[in-house]
């Protein structure tokens, strides 16, 4: 630890609050049911959110799901972040005033939507009714968002505070895929669907896997800016997926690094569709917008391998807490590296499974991305604090697969997924003598990350034991039905679970609970840690006791400081677009 | 970590170590292994994977 870091208490830690967006590819299993029009992909991705949300056992009553709330974006009208409101709709303008966010906020008897609940029937008659609605969002017990996003499916994860929760809370992602297909193949008269953890079909089209993480908003914009492109550029070699064909639409044979290098156009900007940045700025950050902002990093590839996760996560974290400390001290961190052209360097470095190629820096000098890392690393390192166990370990990890890179990259197979399929597609090749173009790597690239068990590739290795495990497969079940502690998601989660037919909707940082009276109660967490287990547990707070209890905990919470209703209780709907990307 | 060391063997792991100290239990696989890994592949494998890849055809995402 250096004397300069200014948490000099700690120093860096992987721990903040962060998540996972996983789009899934998805092709109707049967082959020649498959068009290849968006109406299909459209129509096949809310069988699967249908399916899961409203068909299985574990997330509920059948028929009944709970709502997404579009309106989480609002910002709070209290200073404190916390009111309590009669006869008010949510606001829906959307403002940058200064809340203090540690303290939830009550609205009382809003207005709700007329709740959807599924006519009894068959499987396939639940599935045509929630069709014919475009039933395309759902909460899932364990806090996260299922939802159908352009003409995929999309897990979000719930917000995680450490590496390995956002592990689990992905894995758990995987288990959420495999069930909804498992419910579509068993339905009669509805078709049976594929779901890919990929990010690219080798045809011109992108899917992203998106890592989100809370960054104090007094680090300037420019210098996350200025940081994050020889990073973000190089982390690929670490934690890159790997994938068959060069180019977007994969037209130059060979292997290349990253699976979403390739789709990168610019350094910085708000497009995550089109002209993709490197950095990108979408910034809700659906918390206390005068203390956070929400990093929306869309570059990362989507990572079977759960230590590529869990080093994509934690490395991140640990260089975003390097910006925050460099913010609070004034002394610099992170290494000084420009690179001249990163949007070429992102590709270059992605085209060479060697590692060898240097980029160009804008001062003139020529570094190898391992280099690149090692300097990041370096500097990471010497202001970090190792006796948090996490951090010890994401650059323990970070730190050996630098060096086996450096030194026999095959010895880093088992846990860089780039390098796992690699060496699997360089062994297939060798053996049959086929060369890069061969529609049967190609097709092996794909099947890595079918999410079917026994169709997946990736579950192959991993079942030989050639991968690295972090966690169980039985901690991936329990998390698919338990939100982690930390956050907010806990208390979503929970009242999900326990109270799905009272929970109205629930967004990232509202949730409205209708009690049998007719009553109504939004509640606002402005802060991502308030509604934790914790939270909950020093406020008495049980989520399974009756919702008259659980109200009367909130209330409680907010009664210190509660505020007279104001006079602008304006009307508002809940539904608007989809702010979460 | 719940399952298994995130190490792998290393220049600096004990002189000792040997095929099966490698993280996951079994990395360095036999020669024999790794066929047996092809051969599930090709037991999996799509069969007619020019089709296949041809018909994987996604719509852009973000």
């Amino acid at each position: 630890m250096s004397d300069q870091a200014p948490d000099a208490r700690r120093g860096l830690v992987t721990e903040r609050v962060m998540g996972i967006e996983t789009e899934f590819g998805i092709l109707d299993a049967a082959l020649d049911a498959r068009t290849g029009e968006a109406s299909s992909s459209i129509a096949l991705s809310h069988l699967v959110v249908g399916a899961y949300g409203l068909l299985h056992p574990a997330e509920g009553t059948r028929g009944r799901r709970v709502r997404w709330d579009y309106g989480d974006e609002s910002p709070l009208r209290d200073a404190r972040g916390f009111e309590i409101r009669r006869a008010a709709a949510h606001p829906t303008q959307l403002t940058d005033q200064v809340h203090d966010a540690h303290l939830p906020s009550i609205d009382m008897d809003m207005p709700l939507q007329a709740p959807e609940i599924a006519p009894e029937g068959s499987d396939a008659e639940v599935l045509a009714w929630a069709a014919r609605r475009s039933i395309g969002n759902t909460v899932l017990s364990n806090g996260a968002r299922l939802y159908v996003d352009h003409a995929h499916p999309e897990y979000s994860s719930p917000e995680v505070t450490s590496a390995r929760e956002a592990v689990l809370q992905d894995r758990a992602g995987e288990v959420v895929a495999q069930r909804a297909m498992e419910l579509l193949a068993a339905a009669d008269g509805v078709p049976e669907v594929a779901l890919y953890k990929n990010n690219t079909d080798g045809k011109g089209a992108s899917y992203g896997t998106h890592e989100n993480y809370l960054l104090a908003r007094d680090v300037p914009f420019e210098r996350v800016v200025q940081a994050l492109l020889p990073f973000f550029a190089t982390r690929q070699i670490l934690v890159g997926a790997g994938r068959v064909g060069l180019g977007t639409r994969g037209t130059e044979p060979g292997f290349q690094i990253s699976s979403r290098a390739d789709f990168f156009e610019e350094k910085v900007g708000l497009e995550t569709t089109l002209d993709r940045p490197i950095v990108n700025t979408r910034d809700e950050p659906h918390a206390d917008a005068e203390r956070h902002r929400r990093l929306h990093v869309i570059i990362g590839d989507a990572n079977l391998l759960e230590t590529s996760t869990f080093l994509k996560m934690g490395m991140t974290s640990l260089v975003l807490a390097a910006l925050e400390a460099e913010q609070e001290s004034g002394a610099r961190i992170l290494p000084v590296l420009e690179l001249a052209d990163p949007v070429q360097a992102l590709r270059d470095i992605s085209h060479d499974p060697t590692l060898t190629r240097t980029v160009p820096l804008a001062d003139g000098r020529e570094l190898t991305a391992l280099q690149i890392q090692r300097a990041h690393l370096e500097a990471v390192s010497a202001h970090a604090d190792r006796t948090d166990p996490e951090t010890a370990e994401v650059l323990d990890l970070w730190s050996e697969l630098l060096q086996a890179l450096e030194t026999e990259p095959a010895r880093a197979a088992d846990r860089i997924e780039w390098v796992a399929k690699h060496q699997l597609l360089e062994s297939y090749r060798a053996r049959a003598g086929l060369d890069w173009g061969d529609a049967r790597l190609r097709a092996i690239d794909l099947q890595f990350g079918d999410l079917r068990p026994q169709r997946s590739l990736f579950t192959k290795l991993r079942s030989a034991g050639r991968v690295a495990t972090l966690v169980s497969d039985q901690e991936v079940e329990e998390a698919v039905g338990t939100p982690p502690a930390s956050t907010r998601a806990y208390l979503r989660g929970r009242l999900v679970r326990h109270h799905r037919g009272e929970v109205a909707s629930t967004g990232w940082d509202v949730i409205t609970l209708a009690a049998e009276d007719g009553s109504t109660t939004r509640v606002r967490l402005a802060d991502p840690r308030i509604g934790s287990r914790p939270w909950c547990e020093a406020l008495g707070l049980d989520p399974e006791a009756a919702l008259p209890d659980v109200l009367e905990a909130l209330a409680r919470a907010a009664a210190d400081t509660a505020t007279v209703p104001g006079p602008d209780a304006d009307a508002g709907s809940a539904v608007g677009t989809d702010p979460s990307h | 970590m719940s399952q298994q060391s995130l190490h792998g063997s290393g220049p600096s792991d004990d002189e000792n170590s040997s095929e099966e100290t490698a993280a996951g239990g079994q990395v360095f696989a036999s020669a024999q292994g790794a066929d047996d890994l092809l051969d599930e592949i090709d037991s999996v494998l799509e069969s007619n994977s020019e089709e296949f890849v041809r018909s994987f055809v996604q719509k852009g995402g973000q």
